[in-house]
């Protein structure tokens, strides 16, 4: 006769392999790293190509002209460019005991992506095997995004700004891994097709009950080089639509404007014209948005 | 993950865990009452899936160091670019050789091995690096 054997549930000793312990342990690693972060705040779209680095690096930069102590993390770990328009060259990452440093942008934005690490023109690649690859890659990516949060030594920062890949995958990662997301930036472009996309991921954050605290509608119009005028560029009425839906205010609809991207891809930050006022604004609403409004909010003390 | 011994209706201990290098585990677990002892043996996917997690089965004998699974998992990435300012980091074999060392030793060997691999700017530890060291510092048996 066989004997009972007695499920997972009924042996209540403690798992001997160790590995959900382990598992609490990496989380409460992330958790004590973060401590000392103010606000972290995750920026997605669930459409590419619409700007979400162009947006996020342009926000840190506002925020740190402004004194506030910001930090990046680009999560687009096979697409990295956050850095490079945060003023961050080519440097190794240098890891200590106390964790890994992150590099250091314009205005003092701590940043930190798989640029950092990777050589120029390379791909993110793993050293395993190829074979039955998919099921073991989102893990590891989870884990590489596990050690950027929690094995980096981000100091002490009133944002850590996140900038995502395309998609709602990270974003689940994210949020299971940082209880205290503060909320979410959702950038989009004006166009249907990006309104589309947009509103699916959208679905997931309001799932997850985090805060989405703005869209930000980016090549709202183009600003002419000349006489400053911003003409349309894309037809749609996307950041107010997902507005609407998301219940939350567009921060900004920022202007295509050539010469502040191009200022942003060589890591400069656009002081004036159509599309630096937009920015502005934008960080007006968010700090608002968090309960950060006005100069006497501002921890760091600065202009 | 548990281990349950039948015959005694007693949960087994984890006992020893190895990386024979072929990409698979073997893990040992003892019935605590009867002393009976079975291996969990794992396929490379299987053992790649736990690997890819951070985690290791039986529980870690050395703590997780920063940034561990980036510098040992990207292929081409960290251990090119890691600065020599930096403290090296010890790969999946070589934790698991450093395991095997007597625990009221191990964190002196640990330092010896970083800090032979520190002084030649080698930012992963791997177990060909132990191997090296130990010929030339004069350490077998450690």
């Amino acid at each position: 006769m066989t004997p009972h054997v007695r499920t997972y549930h009924e042996v209540t000793g403690d798992d001997r392999s160790g590995l959900l312990a382990q598992v609490v342990a990496q989380r409460q690693r992330v958790t004590e790293r973060l401590v000392n972060v103010r606000h972290a705040v995750a920026v997605m779209s669930g459409k590419g190509g619409v700007g979400k680095s162009f947006v996020t690096a342009a926000l840190a930069r506002e925020l740190a002209r402004r004194g506030r102590r910001v930090g990046v993390l680009d999560a687009d770990l096979h697409g990295p460019t956050a850095a490079r328009m945060l003023g961050v060259g080519r440097q190794p990452m240098e890891v200590r005991e106390s964790g890994a440093v992150p590099a250091t942008g314009t205005n003092g934005i701590r940043v930190m992506s798989t640029d950092l690490i990777l050589a120029e023109d390379a791909p993110l690649k793993w050293k395993e095997p190829a074979q039955d690859g998919f099921i073991w890659r989102g893990t590891l990516e989870a884990g590489m995004l596990r050690e950027f949060l929690g094995d980096v030594s981000w100091g002490e920062l009133d944002f850590l700004l996140v900038d995502l890949p395309p998609g709602t995958e990270r974003l689940a990662m994210l949020m299971e891994l940082v209880p205290s997301l503060a909320g979410v930036v959702v950038v989009t472009i004006p166009s249907d097709a990006s309104r589309r996309a947009v509103r699916r991921s959208l679905e997931m954050v309001r799932e997850s009950g985090r805060p989405i605290l703005g869209i930000v509608e980016n090549m709202a119009g183009y600003a002419c080089p000349d006489c400053g005028a911003v003409r349309p560029l894309f037809a749609g009425d996307a950041g107010k639509d997902i507005a609407e839906a998301a219940k939350a205010p567009v921060l900004a609809g920022i202007p295509f404007d050539a010469a502040a991207q191009q200022a942003a891809d060589g890591g400069h930050l656009m002081a004036s014209g159509a599309a630096a006022q937009a920015i502005a604004a934008a960080v007006d609403a968010l700090l608002e948005r968090l309960g950060e409004g006005g100069a006497a909010a501002r921890p760091g003390g600065g202009a | 993950m548990k281990f349950l011994c039948i015959e005694c209706d007693t949960q087994m201990g984890f006992e020893e865990r190895a990386l024979p290098g072929d990409g698979t585990l073997a893990a040992t677990f003892r019935c605590p009452k009867c002393s009976r002892s079975v291996a969990m043996l794992t396929n490379p996917m299987e053992t790649q899936l736990v690997s890819s997690l951070g985690v290791e089965i039986g529980g870690r004998t050395v703590p997780a160091q920063p940034m561990e699974l980036v510098q040992s998992k990207v292929d081409g990435g960290a251990s090119e670019a890691a600065a020599p300012g930096g403290r090296p980091t010890w790969d999946a074999g070589a934790n698991e050789r450093l395991t095997r060392v007597p625990s009221f030793v191990r964190g002196m060997v640990k330092r010896i091995y970083a800090d032979y691999a520190a002084e030649r700017g080698i930012v992963v530890i791997t177990t060909d690096v132990m191997d090296t060291a130990r010929r030339e510092l004069g350490l077998e048996g450690m």
